[in-house]
């Protein structure tokens, strides 16, 4: 039910008893097991208080982030050319578009729904950080994409995105007319990056817990008696 | 397309809702209100209640 | 000895730890969650809204132009912004690093001039590129283009000004009916480079970059984009950039509503006008999302779902059992 303290940790009898941790693996092992052990990793349960149709965009955005990454695998596997010749192209195209506009659909809900909730109390400052980091890393690795069309619109995006580039001096190592270095970003750096800090993000929010409610009291029903949840 | 609140442009097809300088169009604009409704819904339907834990 | 100290007051609003229970693990009453399952149904939903939408409305693909499209289609423009090209009056021209070092193009931020930092990484010599080069690649190259070399600069200057403003001054800005000058090689050379456009060729050697491979396509991007033909059709597809045109998709179809901020502020006043309008909006950009991943450190903003309660709708269930 609810996750292990250190000392329970500590007197499980596998690890420490029979050796103190000498190697830096063992080390980072224990320090990790401490942090997120796995019953607090993989749940059974979950507190009461979560109990809100809010609490699905995050889960929304992440299972449309894996239709996203699923479907420019397709695209980028068979090539820029692909979906201007093919329907299936076409369509797998079409899938990429809208599993990206779901993504930030979910994503954005979700901001609004944390922000309001105030969820970086209780020292999830960190969770609130990596959030509003993979929507900007995201945006980037959108913008990336649409560069990679090869039609009408990437030519006038990268004609016109490199001005701010230009201005802010980083035009020429990142140039969007260069499509060589665009199809390295969108389809290596900017998804490994948002897969990454997507993880980091959903690996706090579990070392964390969900944020409880404002207000939330030792008195209340909820905290007072430990006890199932009812019907 | 039905045209919605004021319809600032239509350009062979394309819709744009607006007013003035502001104008947005259809496709985002249904975007950006899906946003919206999906988050008042979040807050306002019923959440079913939890299983009973054996 | 005192042990006891007036207990400093916490804000439940910020990101500390802090005592309360925010910080401490739920000890209180759960439900039965099934974390594998949530994510098969959420996958199982996302992929079906999402073969939904694109079953219903597909994606946009408005075909790429080129040199040879925007030569057919508007050969006078093709030819003025050729000239201004070998002139070396465009824009592209004058644009300054990354492509060139013309003084005083730059945009700066009072003394921080990030785009002259970079450097010319990206030299782009417009009438050589353009013109020359494209030019002499041809198995007989015009004989213009030995004209234009051996001449000196003021020569060249005035030979295109000459039939820049003729060009202006021709019935639909039409080469063929320009009025008679001293243009020197300038017409002869313009005829051939717009019948190396129309047969396609141009857009060969100018991708090329006398290359077999080549994956950069910024020459032909920066050509096209000196004249009004890919100006005008983006414009006609309400792309540019004081049309909300970054946000925008073609078609009715959603383009990058999460550019909203971005965009907005090339909408309005002082901004629109700003000869620096890319890097002012830029850095005003980056701020604003600096401050909303900082919302947790700034006092006011933090406090906000407190004073507008939204939070009792998601926990109304909570607050009601308490």
């Amino acid at each position: 039910m609810t996750a292990p303290t250190r000392e329970q940790v500590a007197q499980h009898p596998a690890d420490d008893e029979i050796e103190p941790f000498s190697t830096w693996t063992g080390r980072a092992r224990r320090w990790m097991l401490t942090k997120l052990p796995p019953d607090k990793l993989l749940p059974e349960s979950q507190p009461s208080y979560v109990a809100s149709w809010i609490y699905v965009f995050g889960m929304g955005a992440i299972a449309s982030l894996a239709v996203v990454i699923a479907s420019g695998l397709v695209l980028s596997l068979n090539g820029p050319s692909w979906w201007h010749v093919s329907g299936l192209g076409h369509f797998v195209n079409s899938t990429h578009l809208w599993s990206v506009e779901f993504f930030f659909l979910f994503m954005v809900v979700h901001l609004w729904g944390k922000f309001w909730m105030a969820a970086w109390r209780g020292g999830r400052v960190l969770t609130w950080i990596t959030g509003v980091l993979s929507f900007a890393v995201g945006i980037a690795a959108a913008f990336t994409g649409y560069l990679l069309q090869s039609n009408f619109e990437s030519q006038w995006i990268s004609f016109e995105a490199k001005d701010a580039l230009n201005a802010a001096g980083i035009g020429a190592w990142f140039n969007v007319a260069n499509l060589g270095q665009m199809f390295t970003w969108h389809i290596v750096l900017l998804p490994l990056g948002v897969a990454a800090i997507v993880a980091f993000h959903v690996i706090l929010v579990r070392m964390h817990g969900v944020v409880p409610p404002l207000d939330a009291a030792e008195s209340d029903s909820q905290l007072a008696h430990v006890k199932e949840a009812s019907e | 397309m039905v045209p919605l609140l004021a319809l600032a442009a239509q350009d062979g097809g394309t819709v744009y809702l607006g007013w003035g300088a502001f104008t947005i169009q259809l496709g985002n604009f249904l975007v950006i209100a899906a946003m919206v409704v999906l988050f008042v819904l979040a807050l306002v339907l019923p959440f079913p209640k939890g299983r009973k834990r054996s | 000895m005192s042990t006891t100290k007036p207990a400093r007051r916490e804000n439940p609003m910020s990101w500390r730890t802090g005592t309360g229970i925010a910080g401490r693990p739920w000890k209180g009453a759960v439900r039965e969650y099934d974390l594998f399952k949530e994510l098969t149904i959420g996958l199982v939903a996302a992929i079906l809204l999402v073969l939904a939408a694109s079953a219903l409305f597909g994606s946009p693909d408005d075909k790429a132009v080129s040199l040879k499209s925007w030569a057919v289609a508007q050969p006078a423009d093709f030819v003025a912004t050729a000239t201004a090209e070998l002139a070396g009056t465009s824009d592209t021209a004058g644009y300054g690093p990354p492509y060139n070092s013309t003084p005083g193009a730059t945009q700066t931020l009072g003394p921080i001039d990030l785009q002259t930092l970079a450097g010319v990484k990206l030299p782009i010599d417009t009438a050589q590129a353009f013109v020359l080069g494209p030019l002499s690649s041809l198995p007989t190259p015009p004989s213009g283009v030995a004209t234009w070399k051996a001449a000196s600069a003021d020569q060249r200057t005035a030979w295109t000004d000459a039939y820049a403003q003729a060009i202006d001054k021709a019935k639909n800005h039409d080469p063929a009916d320009v009025a008679a000058g001293d243009y020197g090689p300038v017409p002869a050379m313009m005829r051939t480079l717009t019948t190396m456009a129309t047969q396609g060729s141009l857009d060969s050697v100018i991708s090329a970059q006398g290359k077999f491979y080549n994956l950069d396509y910024t020459p032909a991007i920066l050509f096209m984009g000196d004249g009004a033909y890919l100006n005008d059709l983006a414009a006609g597809l309400h792309l540019s950039g004081d049309q909300w045109g970054m946000m925008n998709e073609t078609g009715n179809y959603p383009g990058q509503s999460w550019l909203w901020l971005f965009s907005f502020f090339y909408q309005i006043e002082p901004f629109a006008s700003l000869p620096n309008a890319d890097i002012v909006v830029v850095v005003l950009v980056a701020v604003l999302t600096l401050a909303l991943m900082l919302v947790p450190f700034i006092p006011g903003l933090r406090s906000i779902p407190r004073v507008i309660p939204i939070h009792r709708l998601v926990w109304r269930d909570y607050y009601r059992r308490r």
